[in-house]
């Protein structure tokens, strides 16, 4: 189990099966991320999640380092992904 | 897997939970082209107002199965922008769009026959009273422990039905704020002691579905793997709040 600190208010990657929804075509909840800072690897329905208005910070539920950030912009959704060094999609 | 969001409408409300601390409710929903779901999947809703403004939040089903009626169950935060609305304003034959069904991992499925701990904070028996609701419509055999963490005893969800579980299934209630007179245990949140008392042991290696707010997912599932659960047995969703 992780011993981060990390400020109150989180959700996790359950959270993320809705708006990812809209760009992927897999159910982002059963597959399962490396991290690129530590190098663990977890479901990302079990990493931890922070929503702010428009935008959703995804961070490692080992480390904290930043897995992911989605924006929702108007016109389109942008994903920052270079805190994943891997990821496993099950068929 | 791209989920479209559907227009459902209120078909009936029930007030589940009144205290001074707020209520709750459940609403059912009839959502037409609604291709079913499976126990713990949730659902995006979203409100838009008349300016155009958009508040999407995510709710836990507690209905399962194939079928158009669905269930939800919302608690009130009163400094709120969604819940109040979903607790206090919405009335049969109000719209609502909602999206999904959402989320394959934080799932219990009739094929799985290993034992079940099931450990809820509040409104997190929601997607936990779909997956008791599933094991009982199917008959199956998997043995089923709830462990039901809420502030008093007029505080709970679904109270009825979990008073009188189908066989097999053990409800277990745990008071943090006031307790049922007579209760034996004082009121106060969840401990490892409480755990290691009240749940299968690890020796048992039950799948275990952890959900609340997120405060009490995180406790749980600390006090969990300290002692002695695979922590890849321990599935969480959490709520939100502290
Ligand atoms: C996958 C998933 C499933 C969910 N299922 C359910 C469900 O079945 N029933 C249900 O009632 N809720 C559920 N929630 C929580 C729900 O999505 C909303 O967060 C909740 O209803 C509050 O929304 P709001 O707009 O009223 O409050 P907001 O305006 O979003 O927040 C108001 C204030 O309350 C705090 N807060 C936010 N969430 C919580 C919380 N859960 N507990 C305590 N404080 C909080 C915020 O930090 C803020 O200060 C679920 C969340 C997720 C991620
Ligand atoms: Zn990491």
């Amino acid at each position: 189990m992780a011993t981060v600190h990390r400020v109150p208010g989180h959700v996790d990657g359950n959270a993320l099966a809705g708006p990812l929804s809209e760009v992927f075509d897999f159910d982002v909840t059963t597959a399962s991320a490396r991290c690129d800072a530590c190098g663990a690897t977890a479901m990302l329905a079990e990493a931890m999640v922070y929503e702010k208005p428009h935008s959703f910070i995804v961070r490692c539920g080992s480390c904290d380092a930043v897995l992911m950030v989605v924006l929702q912009r108007a016109d389109a959704t942008e994903l920052d992904l270079s805190g994943i060094a891997w990821l496993h999609v099950p068929r | 897997m791209t989920a479209v969001w559907h227009v459902g409408t209120v078909a009936e409300t029930r007030t589940e939970t009144r205290t001074e601390t707020g209520t709750g409710r459940s609403l059912l929903l009839e959502v037409p082209g609604w291709g079913g779901n499976i126990a713990g999947q949730h659902v995006d809703v979203r409100l838009t107002a008349e300016d155009g403004y958009q508040a999407v939040r995510s709710y836990s089903l507690a209905s399962s199965g194939a079928g158009q009626m669905l269930q939800l169950a919302v608690d009130k935060l009163p400094d709120g922008e969604v819940s109040p609305y979903l607790v206090d304003d919405i009335m049969p034959g109000d719209q609502l769009e909602i999206r999904g069904p959402l989320g394959g991992w934080f799932i219990w499925t009739p094929d799985m026959t290993d034992s079940v701990q099931l450990i809820a904070g509040g409104s997190g028996v929601v997607p936990l009273m779909a997956m008791i609701r599933s094991h009982a419509a199917v008959g199956s055999a998997a043995p089923f422990r709830l462990l039901y963490s809420v502030r008093q005893p007029d505080d709970a969800f679904f109270r009825t039905e979990l008073d009188t579980p189908a066989p097999g299934v053990d409800v277990t209630w745990l008071y943090t704020r006031s307790a049922p007179e007579g209760w034996d245990r004082p009121a106060g949140r969840v401990t490892a002691a409480d755990l290691a008392a009240l749940t299968f042991p690890p020796s048992d290696d039950p799948a275990i579905f952890v959900c609340g707010p997120t405060g009490f997912v995180e406790a749980v599932a600390s006090a969990l793997v300290g002692l002695g659960h695979d922590p890849g047995r321990i599935k969480t969703e959490r709520f939100g709040g502290k």
